[in-house]
């Protein structure tokens, strides 16, 4: 089972003492902060997690793989995370699930 | 956008909480995370993205000053894959 808001809830809940309304809001918005700021064209740096940053992607030649006709991509802004030194180290050695 | 500026924000938002609580809940939800794929856990935040471990060969690097070999062993990198609603939305410019 995966990590979900509704876990991380939990623990501030369990945690924190922060009732439960409030501590699945603020979960939320924690998540809708960084988005509004990648959605403003910013960047987002979390110290000792990492950093999300937006690339623009100009248009390149597509073709649909079913009929083999040339569509172009349109260019395209997307997001990337690059993990920080602390998040690399803490996960080179885990053993992934299932 | 820093982490501070993160928890200026939602302390804003949440002015029933005391800062410090807002503070400490945004860092144990990050630690929470980087503890999860520790774990070998995926992350899976809908509308946000999932987080997920890639794996990595073992492979022989070289040392750029010196020039010697050194043998890397095979590790996991966490991975992010934007979900469909950052997806939209980081896209929705001109």
């Amino acid at each position: 089972m995966a990590l979900t808001k509704a876990e991380l809830a939990e623990m501030l809940f369990e945690k924190h003492g922060i009732n439960k309304q409030d501590a699945k809001t603020l979960v939320e918005d924690f998540f809708e902060e960084i988005r509004s700021v990648l959605e403003a064209g910013d960047q987002v740096k979390l110290s000792g997690f990492g950093n999300f940053e937006l690339r623009t992607k100009s248009q390149r030649p597509g073709r649909n793989p079913k009929t083999g006709e040339d569509i172009p991509i349109k260019a395209r802004r997307v997001v990337t995370f690059k993990p920080g030194q602390k998040f690399k180290s803490r996960v080179e050695n885990a053993k992934p699930e299932d | 956008m820093t982490k501070s500026e993160l928890i200026d924000r939602l302390t804003l938002k949440y002015q029933d909480l005391p800062p410090t609580v807002v503070e400490a809940s945004v860092k144990d939800i990050l630690e929470q995370m980087v503890q999860s794929l520790a774990h070998g856990k995926r992350i899976e935040i809908r509308g946000f993205g999932s987080f997920s471990l890639h794996y990595r060969a073992p492979r022989i690097g070289r040392n750029p000053k010196t020039g010697e070999k050194v043998e890397l062993d095979a590790k996991y990198v966490p991975h992010f894959k934007a979900g469909k609603e950052l997806r939209e939305r980081v896209d929705n410019f001109s």
